[in-house]
């Protein structure tokens, strides 16, 4: 395939100058167009025929053919003996065969969002939102649902370790005894770093043990922190303070560099009050929001802006001080002012975590000119326990332990050694304190370094309290006891205060009662998951001016670089979750790994041939570069990203992980040593040069043409359709129009396809809203966990075997400088007359009376007929035995109402059916019939934005019937007359008048 | 040239290939009865069980309901089964001392759940719901046979899909009235009659999608 010959550069770029009949896009391949795309795409499983490629030598085959001969004479057994263990007494409550949930919260970065743990007799399987939790409302974004499997994950650590070695809880109790007896007297030896700690009762803990050791000192470090929120606060209000937004009131929106909407305390409850503007309903909606998004690689937020500004990170303060100086040097600088000057007191300014302070305080400053604080921009007191500059705190420390002022080093949580800026030589500074502990969930880098090793307890595994971004309170309580004898940082603590042993449940109650919680208050507080009255009031504020500016002039010479934590495995603790590692990243789609991310220019600035590239990218094969920056040498693969900021290098930190365990050793590349103290989130001057060295590419596990409807037409056949409001209005039916190929009029009724009658029944169907999906890919994990959907691995990736049920396919529209984005959520449409069917030769595939397309694991044989018939590829199929049916530790994590797969079977969605089927068993047994809203879908339920709906359009006034009578509802690949269950709105946006593109 | 094959050569290639046909057929009947039979489907097989509990004695001897021990029959899809609590509400008081029932009060004592071997299993790939069955009125016996006349507890019905299918297909010829879903002895005088109209009454349906039980 690879005799074709690639296009050349000058070929594709006047390809991509002419966009006529090609107004969408997918990727620049595909913009392209090469003859090697179009012939990779039209494979079914393009890099199948790889998997033999090596041969398989003799010992292999006999190896695989005794299993096989193995696994036949298994399949010939009777059942196995099963045993029933009853209780001895049974929990009130539980009800066997029926889940309970409970109320809990789950900690990032210290913040809490509110969660309800579906729990199987006492099993944790499923996390959801909680509806009564300020920063949830019922959403959930991948880190929530994939702390099910980091609860089990079988590489946590289980025993206390001294010096490498399998010690007892009892003998750190025993070692730390001489330490504290001396700290009774000078405690200045004595240091303990957390991470960010918002809960109550820790805080409490921490401010005894302070009391009780005179001189000993309290270091806080994350390696995502909000040093520049908190000084951009200090900055502006004179003090800490935290400050949150209303969105719902906001008509204007500019982000300085912000994904709010996919990440940060309160990200999920931004993006509901956000799409909360942007929700068009026709006759309803009069107005939407507007969002001018600053930035320099795509975000989420950025994705869905309605103007996107692509900079360099460092001159984005220079725009902001523009704005706050009324200047407007270009046509979207105008239009923003004119915007926030018309809107005053309904307008957010939000500054990004990676910009520095003074960013932040420009920011509070543009708000507090807008009249937007107390309106759209709520500042409150600190929700912390005691803010700090982190950087300045860690600092702190490395200087001491480097004096050897520090004598004993406890370490609750995180991974200093691994993730501490590479100036600081965090590693080097730690050898030289005498008594090192480490209290974390894995025996990780900074474990390995101290000579004691405490299991921390998973947050599913102890009692707890953390608050909320807006400062409200939730108690966190355990659902299963600690499965890896881990002991809680309560416990740690109390072993350092001394005393009687208090269990984590005794610390937290005796800290609420003592603060005036009665025997009801407190259950209720666990039923509710939220503490009443705790949200942090807002105070009156005005931001002062910001200062001049604090940041040298920006060179012009080199590239910049931009540092972002990585938007699957944060800062590299959850790199051994295998849902996120394979959970494909917003925008970029790949999956297991971290790329040098630049523009398509860039990518020429730096030597890659843009020839080469074609033809590597068509195999999902990059060249490495090398980076050189202020002194550090490293060679990454490079990844060119369309709408990607000119000179700058995006690159995510919290891969290249030594010690994460059997899953995330050695994924992808450790960036931490491009992160420097006086430059945490990046700066210019690098050099990047593509290695002409290294011959052999590098193989990316990139989804982004995976399981992709055929390309030819993405444009010609309306896959996505958009609109702005402004046309909108004058036209609601835009998304009706004809596109290339759908034109059928006289022939709506004609089908290939046997007819089938639903008319009586309930016809379960679902409508994606476009407009407000932000490609957070929240669904796609809570579908991985509802539906116990296995993973794959990288190899297995690259050849498009990853089992995703769904997928959020990515659409660009425009300049592939700055290109518009668009998402589309695209799970099994449940065709009513569904091609799969037909050519199972087994049926095992099927209709159901609802109209659900059903899929019999128990009945396939493995044709993948099915697969190869169904136009919108949203069939999987496990080539191997994926599902990983040995681990005791996984088996207590699987939704015990889901069948689990094995190997040679195809899968799909199926409109979780289990959750239909037992709604409809509650529904019958009331003689009823199932309710609008009764039932959700995981995707559904997790959606932060409430873009998917499901229910029954039969009836007429169900919510999904009425999105499906919107002008905007549109089907994928219509003219195939294949009825899909599941359909569209189409993208609506909000450009300002003065910039709209008249074609 | 000499004819190498005598002409009944004829007769047995004929009797041969179509013998294979039957024979063929034969086999098939043959594997099709076998994995029908109980040495498959563990119909009628007694397993050895922690303590040697009589559905007999507790239930027809007794009286006691089915619900007293299988408490979420009619609210789960798993019908339960009891912890050793609900044993001892009763053996605390009466056979207090019986060694038959040793295991039972070690259980009790030490908090260690007793053991019993499962009899009605199905693959993991079926999801069958006791509570909405019941609840649509089918019996208890219908499934598992009349318990209260069986010793040792066994199983009753093939639970093969095809047996499943027999009443989802025709509900009309099992169903009964709620109120004797749980009387083991029920005997309808005119299902052909009572059939019908309980079906309509209960708003039972034939449900023979795939994803009513696989899923």
């Amino acid at each position: 395939m690879s005799d074709s010959k690639p296009l050349s550069f000058t070929e594709f770029r006047a390809r991509v100058g002419d966009l006529r009949g090609r107004e969408f896009w997918r990727s620049l391949e595909e913009l392209s167009r090469s003859d090697v795309f179009d012939e990779f795409m039209t494979q079914e499983f393009p890099q199948q025929a790889l998997a033999l490629e090596k041969g398989v030598d003799r010992r292999n085959f006999m190896k695989l053919m005794s299993a096989s001969v193995a696994m036949a004479g298994l399949a010939a057994c009777r059942q196995p003996a099963d045993a029933i263990v009853p209780y001895v007494n049974q929990p009130e409550n539980l009800i066997p065969g029926r889940p309970l949930y409970f109320a809990s919260a789950m900690p990032l970065g210290g913040y809490a969002t509110g969660v309800l743990v579906e729990s199987h007799m006492h099993r944790p399987t499923k996390i959801e939102g909680n509806p009564q939790h300020p920063s949830s409302l019922g959403a959930s974004d991948a880190f929530m649902q994939a702390s099910v499997l980091g609860l089990y994950d079988p590489d946590r650590s289980q025993v206390v370790r001294k010096y490498g070695d399998t010690a007892t809880w009892g003998d750190f109790i025993g070692a730390v005894q001489p330490i504290v007896t001396a700290a009774k007297t000078n405690g200045a030896g004595l240091r303990l770093l957390t991470q960010t700690v918002t809960s109550p009762t820790l805080g409490a803990q921490i401010q005894t043990l302070l009391a009780q050791y005179p001189g000993m000192k309290w270091h806080q470090w994350e390696a995502v922190n909000r040093d520049s929120a908190r000084e951009g606060a200090r900055m502006a209000f004179g003090g800490y303070a935290d400050v949150h937004y209303d969105f719902t009131k906001a008509n204007i929106v500019v982000s300085l560099g912000s994904d709010f909407l996919a990440s940060g305390p309160g990200h999920l409850r931004y993006a509901r009050d956000f799409m909360s503007r942007r929700r068009v309903r026709h006759g309803k909606t009069t107005s939407m929001n507007r969002m001018y998004a600053i930035e320099a690689g795509i975000t989420s937020t950025g994705s869905v802006a309605d103007h996107r500004v692509p900079v360099k990170p460092s001159q984005i303060e220079g725009i902001a001080r523009q704005i706050l100086a009324g200047q407007a040097s270009t046509p979207v600088l105008k239009a923003l002012l004119e915007d926030l000057s018309a809107n005053r007191g309904a307008s957010v300014v939000i500054a990004g975590e990676e910009q520095p302070a003074v960013v932040h305080a420009i920011a509070h400053a543009l708000n507090s000119q807008f009249g937007n604080i107390g309106t759209t921009v709520l500042v409150t007191d600190p929700v912390e326990v005691a803010p700090v500059n982190q950087l300045a705190s860690l600092q702190e420390l490395v200087r001491d332990m480097n004096a050897g002022a520090v004598k004993a080093l406890i370490i609750l949580g995180g991974n200093p050694v691994f993730d501490a800026p590479a100036d600081f030589n965090f590693t080097r500074a730690l050898d030289k304190v005498p008594f090192r502990a480490h209290h974390s969930l894995h025996y990780d880098e900074t474990s390995l370094r101290c000579h004691w090793h405490i299991p921390d307890t998973h947050w599913l595994e102890t009692w707890g309290d953390a608050r909320a971004h807006d400062g409200t309170i939730s108690i966190m309580q355990p659902l299963i006891a600690p499965l890896y004898n881990g002991r809680s940082a309560h416990e740690v603590l109390g072993a350092l205060i001394g005393g009687l042993d208090q269990t984590p449940y005794q610390t937290v109650r005796t800290y609420w009662f003592a603060k005036g919680a009665t025997e009801q208050t407190w259950r209720k507080w666990l039923h509710d998951g939220v503490v009443e009255g705790t949200t942090l009031p807002t105070r009156a504020a005005a931001a002062a001016a910001p200062p001049a500016t604090q940041h040298p002039g920006n060179p012009a010479t080199g590239i910049e670089i931009e540092l972002r934590p990585d938007p699957t495995i944060y800062d590299g603790r959850f790199a051994n979750n295998g849902w996120l590692q394979e959970l494909p990243k917003p925008n970029t789609k790949i999956t297991w790994d971290n790329v040098l991310l630049v523009s398509p220019k860039t990518s020429v600035t730096i030597g890659y041939d843009p020839d080469q590239r074609e033809a590597n990218v068509n195999e999902r094969r990059t060249r490495y570069a090398t980076v050189t920056y202020r002194g550090v040498k490293m060679n990454l693969p490079v990844w060119v990203v369309p709408g990607h900021a000119e000179n700058v290098a995006t690159i995510f930190f919290g891969y290249g992980r030594r010690n994460a365990g059997k899953v995330g050793t050695g994924t992808g590349f450790n960036t931490y040593p491009l992160r420097f103290s006086n430059a945490l989130h990046g700066g210019p001057g690098a050099e990047i040069r593509i290695d002409e060295t290294i011959e052999k590419p590098y193989l990316v596990a990139c989804t982004q043409e995976h399981q992709s409807i055929d390309p030819k037409d993405v444009g010609e056949r309306g896959l996505v359709r958009a609109s702005t409001f402004e046309a909108y209005q004058k036209n609601p039916n835009f998304a009706k129009e004809p596109h290339h190929g759908s034109d059928t009029a006289g022939h709506e009724n004609e089908s290939m396809y046997p007819p089938w009658k639903y008319s009586d029944k309930q016809a379960w169907s679902m409508v994606i809203d476009n407009s407000v999906c932000i490609g957070c890919n929240g669904c796609v994990m809570a579908c991985q966990s509802e539906n116990n959907i296995a993973i794959v691995g990288k190899e297995q990736v690259v050849r498009e075997r990853e089992l995703h049920w769904l997928r959020i396919d990515r659409y660009y529209r425009g300049d592939v400088d700055n290109p518009e984005v668009f998402h589309e959520p695209v799970p099994c449409m449940q065709c009513e007359l569904a091609p799969c069917e037909p050519v199972c030769p087994v049926e095992a595939t099927s209709h159901s009376e609802d109209g659900l397309n059903d899929m019999t694991y128990n009945r396939c044989i493995g044709t993948r007929y099915c697969s190869n018939n169904c136009p919108y590829k949203v069939r999987r199929f496990n080539f191997f035995h994926y599902a990983d049916y040995d681990t005791p530790a996984l088996k207590p994590m699987r939704n015990p109402d889901v069948t689990v797969r094995t190997r040679g079977v195809m899968e799909k969605c199926t409109y979780c059916v289990q959750r239909i089927n037992l709604a409809k068993i509650d529904a019958e047994k009331e003689n009823r019939k199932v309710r609008d809203g009764e039932i959700t879908t995981a995707c559904q339920q997790a959606c932060p934005t409430q873009a998917i709906v499901f229910g029954d359009m039969n009836d007429k006034t169900s919510e999904v019937a009425q999105l499906k009578a919107e002008p905007t509802n549109f089907t994928l690949l219509e003219e195939l007359q294949t009825r899909p269950r599941t359909t569209y709105l189409a993208t609506i946006r909000n450009p300002h008048p003065s910039l709209v593109k008249h074609a | 040239m000499a004819q190498i094959f005598h002409r009944s050569a004829n007769t047995l290639s004929r009797v041969t290939i179509f013998g294979a046909v039957f024979v063929a057929g034969f086999v098939l009947w043959v594997i099709g009865g076998i994995v029908r039979s109980p040495y498959f489907t563990n119909q009628g097989i007694h397993r050895e069980q922690p303590v040697p509990f009589s559905h007999q004695h507790h239930v027809a001897g007794l009286g006691i309901d089915c619900r007293y021990c299988h408490t979420s029959v009619e609210v789960s899809g798993f019908a339960g089964i009891p912890p050793t609590s609900t044993c001892m509400n009763c053996h605390a008081q009466i056979w207090t001392n019986a060694s038959m029932l040793e295991p039972v009060r070690a259980s009790f004592a030490t908090g260690r759940p007793l053991v019993w071997s499962r009899i009605h299993r199905l693959p993991d790939f079926v999801h069958f719901k006791h509570d909405i069955h019941v609840s649509k009125g089918i019996g208890c016996a219908t499934c598992h046979g009349r318990v209260d006349r069986m010793n040792l507890m066994r199983q009753e019905s093939p639970l093969t899909m095809s047996w499943c299918l027999d009443c989802h297909r025709a509900p009309e010829k099992y169903i009964r009235p709620r109120s004797e879903v749980f009387n083991m002895s029920y005997v309808a005088k005119n299902q052909e009659v009572l059939g019908p109209q309980l079906v309509k009454e209960y708003g039972a349906k034939s449900l023979t999608s795939c994803s009513t039980c696989h899923y």
